[in-house]
């Protein structure tokens, strides 16, 4: 099951950069989105799965889970959640401030 | 001996507030005290019985990096140029700098490299001995741009802080390579391990990065370019940095080394040759130059290159001779700057072609000039101290002995023609100074200003020197067994022993008869000097280095242009195709050259439908986010994937994450609904075919590498886990039974605490991206 979830995690990957490699900018922000699950479920895989009970310390039972894992991915569901929230008003402000949402047009004059 | 380091740069911390005083009182007098007392300090310690003394102070212990400090005679000849002549140079700038000038930064600076310059010459441990050595370099170039409104000023200071501190970081290849070999940092250490140093491989790289170091530092063919332009500086600092101490960095360096090096032949040729070289084309340079200043800096290259070479020679008697003209350079070389600068303050100029018959105006200062080119001459007189190390010179020239080296043995056959031919321009530049200005035409109409005799303050400094001049040419041996001794043996790597009599007349010995050629050819020349000028402008012509350095810097910085924009684009996509590109080759490479390849079955979990379902869903979902044509599909698309997450959690176990997740997720999809109608519409993709060739490989294969790295890492346990140790103290250290939680809020709460943080600013973010208007500011 693990290599599965391998699997799973590099398609996420993929078609989260395939997004990012987009122009417009709704399609980056999907592409972090999908990242972060990936990268999420990778590391989930790092610790085994399905071995043990889940890492509730509780009478009688001797193996649990690897919690380490599940402790990093705590942190970064919450800070993913907030990138993509940041970067969400940011690209709508940038948007309408600049009329567009095309990354090629937003480069900057000296490059045109 | 730590304090006496740091005492200048203390001092300038006050100078500042010191400077604020200076409509009252000359912020020089303020300082003088601090150079005085070192020197006195240190002078105490002149005599026959000095012993060499370490102090240890520890600074970095883990790295082996001390504040090692070791004074030797070597470092007691140089602590006492650099506290003496800094004692006089800061008194010669009392009546030279004039109370308009911005003096706090003048005196903050040569305070600086004071502090600078006595911990090179200290400095036991290599480390420390670069630190110094750099900012050596940095006070030097604050020094030459202090009249920061001239152009030329800007170029000489930037010129020359390129080439020291390139040689710098060469030379600090070296010395790592020279801890690595004798696995110690300190110089000492590393004399006593010599021949471990020697028998590497790697010698001859430790020698060109020492070497370039050195050479740089001391002005050598051919990176000697940098000191002519280095005279836009005030003439005090000329005098100081740029003939007495700075420049001689480099011989410090070479002597220090020389117990390490001296039995390498390569050594001994590169260092003997580039100095003669040195020591020629310096002077040859300094007869066509019409600046005062100009000339006396090519001859400090000539006379650098002299004492380059005496060292590369490495016998006793040329070590001897050179630690000796260490000391006379500085008196007689020092006190000419000093009297140039008298005479351009006096005269308004330093042109040579507008100078002449100033005898008349300035005697006393023509006088002491009289004694300072004559001594840099090697005039054969009892009263000139230049003349004893010049014949000391030739006479280690001439007792060069063969050796097996075939090339070794073709420059020792060479060295004595061309030290000869270099000395003999050197007799022509000094004749050329003195008479040029002093004598001949008076031209005295044509300047701005009527010449008249420096202020007495102006000349007690390079009298002092004179003074020396002559005491040391009258009692030569006063010098000598009391500090010379001391100082050729550090660079010997001996105990000092006393056997080397200086006397003002041997016999008619070759060394006389090289003198005495010199003298007459020199006469000769300088007489009739005015023949000659279209010779000595015929090299190097177009030839100039200092043509290569201004063609590499221009080019360099095209070149740099250039290489620039190609990968700053401007565009988000080119800078992720690099970034992707470069970890998707570097994580490849790795993975397969380090054998990174493994693949283990044996240790899965089972497979079950349910799973199968969940994953099959997700996979089409994250698929079907490339396809979709507006935004409602793509965030329901999204959800989707993230929803399919948070089962996987349930699956593996994870409760904490299936609940967080499932609430973050609601959120997101809710905050995408909410933002829906403000985002810009989704269109079709719109890159061209090529484009999406490139993103299809780049992405396809980031995501297969991030599959194999899974696989592999999963098949290969290299260590033991971590986590137990999480499952057994959760309770007994962090009080709860959910070990995930204890984990997050106790073991690891910083980062809980960052994570925080981070939502808060992103949260002020938002707040101030949707609040704040750009047009009128904060409501």
């Amino acid at each position: 099951m693990e290599f599965i979830i391998c699997i799973l995690a590099g398609i996420l990957f993929a078609t989260g950069i395939y997004n990012i490699l987009q122009k417009q900018m709704l399609r980056i922000i999907l592409g972090t989105g999908l990242i972060s699950h990936g990268a999420h479920l990778f590391i989930l895989t790092m610790g085994k799965l399905k071995r043990g009970q889940p890492p509730i310390l509780t009478e009688g039972v001797s193996r649990y889970t690897d919690p380490l894992p599940q402790a990093l991915i705590l942190t970064s569901i919450v800070i993913s959640f907030g990138i993509t929230s940041l970067i969400l008003v940011l690209s709508f402000r940038t948007a309408k401030e600049n009329q567009t949402d095309n990354m090629d047009q937003l480069r900057g004059t000296e490059h045109e | 001996m730590f304090y006496a380091i740091i005492l200048p740069v203390l001092l300038a911390v006050l100078v500042p507030f010191l400077a604020k005083l200076k409509a009252r009182i000359h912020t020089g007098i303020l300082v003088l005290w601090a150079p005085l007392l070192i020197f006195i300090y240190f002078a105490r310690k002149i005599g026959k019985q000095f012993q060499p003394s370490d102090q240890h102070i520890s600074w970095i212990p883990s790295l082996g990096i001390n504040l090692d400090f070791h004074l030797d005679g070597l470092s007691l000849l140089f602590v006492l140029l650099i506290s003496g002549i800094g004692t006089l140079v800061v008194l010669y700038s009392i009546f030279y700098l004039s109370r308009s000038e911005q003096l706090g930064h003048f005196y903050v600076y040569l305070l600086m490299f004071m502090t600078a310059m006595l911990g090179v010459v200290l400095s036991d441990n290599v480390f420390v001995l670069y630190t110094f050595w750099e900012l050596t370099s940095i006070s030097s170039f604050l020094l030459i741009g202090y009249w920061h409104h001239n152009e030329r000023s800007r170029y000489g200071a930037l010129k020359s802080m390129l080439i020291t501190v390139f040689g710098g970081l060469s030379m600090l290849g070296g010395l790592l390579m020279l801890t690595v070999l004798s696995g110690t940092a300190s110089i000492q250490g590393m004399i006593a391990k010599a021949d471990v140093i020697l028998a590497s491989p790697y010698m001859p790289l430790v020698l060109v990065f020492i070497l370039l170091g050195a050479f740089t530092k001391s002005a050598q063919f051919p990176f000697h370019i940098w000191l002519p332009d280095a005279m836009e500086a005030p003439t005090p600092v000329s005098s100081y940095l740029h003939s007495a101490t700075m420049v001689k960095a480099g011989i410090y360096l070479i002597a220090r080394f020389s117990p390490v090096f001296s039995q390498y032949d390569w050594f001994v040729i590169t260092v003997s040759v580039v100095g003669t070289i040195t020591l020629c084309w310096g002077s040859y340079m300094a007869v066509r130059q019409t600046d005062l200043k100009t000339i006396l800096a090519f001859s400090t290259i000539s006379q650098l290159g002299m004492i380059m070479a005496m060292l590369g020679f490495g016998t006793k008697l040329a070590v001897f001779a050179a630690v000796f003209h260490i000391l006379n350079h500085a008196t007689f070389k020092g006190s000419l700057f000093m009297i140039t600068g008298a005479v351009d303050h006096e005269a308004g100029t330093r042109d040579m072609r507008k100078l002449g018959g100033l005898v008349a105006f300035m005697p006393f200062t023509a006088a002491l000039a009289l004694f300072g080119t004559f001594a840099m001459a090697g005039i054969p007189l009892p009263f000139l101290n230049g003349f004893y190390s010049k014949e000391l010179f030739f006479d280690s020239v001439i007792h060069l002995e063969n050796s097996s080296n075939a090339i070794l043995n073709t420059v020792v056959m060479l060295l004595p023609y061309a030290v000869v031919a270099g000395s003999i321009f050197t007799f022509v530049y000094s004749m050329y100074y003195f008479f040029g200005v002093f004598f001949g035409k008076n031209k005295t109409d044509a300047l701005s200003k009527t010449p008249h005799e420096a202020p007495l303050g102006m000349l007690i400094a390079p009298f002092i020197l004179v003074a020396g001049i002559i005491l040391i040419g009258l009692f030569p041996n006063s010098v000598n067994g009391s500090l010379l001794e001391h100082a050729a043996a550090a660079v010997l790597g001996t105990a000092p022993s006393h056997n080397i009599d200086i006397h003002f007349w041997h016999n008619f010995s070759q060394a006389f008869i090289m003198t005495m050629i010199v003298a007459v050819a020199g006469t000769i020349l300088a007489a009739t000097r005015a023949r000659w000028t279209d010779v000595y402008q015929l090299l190097p012509g177009r030839l100039s280095f200092n043509r290569v350095y201004d063609w590499l810097l221009e080019r360099l910085q095209i070149v740099s242009r250039r290489v620039t924009h190609i990968y700053m684009t401007g565009s988000v996509r080119h800078y992720m195709l690099i970034i992707l590109g470069a970890t998707l080759l570097g994580t490849f490479l790795v993975m397969f050259t380090t054998g990174g390849v493994h693949i283990r079955f044996n240790d899965l979990a089972p497979v079950s439908l349910l799973e199968v379902i969940i994953v099959v869903m997700m996979v089409i979902a994250a698929v079907a986010t490339l396809f979709a044509k507006n935004n409602l599909t793509a965030i329901l698309i999204l959800g989707v994937v993230g929803f399919g997450t948070a089962m996987l959690f349930v699956i593996y176990r994870a409760p904490d994450l299936a609940l967080t997740q499932l609430v973050i997720e609601t959120i997101t999809v809710a905050i995408f609904l909410l933002t829906f109608y403000h985002l810009p519409k989704l269109r079709k993709r719109e890159d061209t075919k090529r484009e999406k060739t490139i993103n299809l490989i780049i992405s396809v294969g980031f995501g297969a590498m991030m599959t194999l790295v899974g696989i592999f890492s999963f098949s290969s346990e290299s260590f033991a886990k971590i986590s137990d140790y999480f499952i057994e103290t959760s309770h007994s250290i962090g009080g709860g039974n959910n070990i995930v939680n204890v984990i997050l809020v106790d073991m690891r709460g910083f980062d809980t605490l960052f994570e925080i943080t981070v939502l808060g600013i992103a949260a002020l973010a938002v707040f101030a991206l949707i609040k704040f208007n750009r047009d009128k500011g904060a409501r």
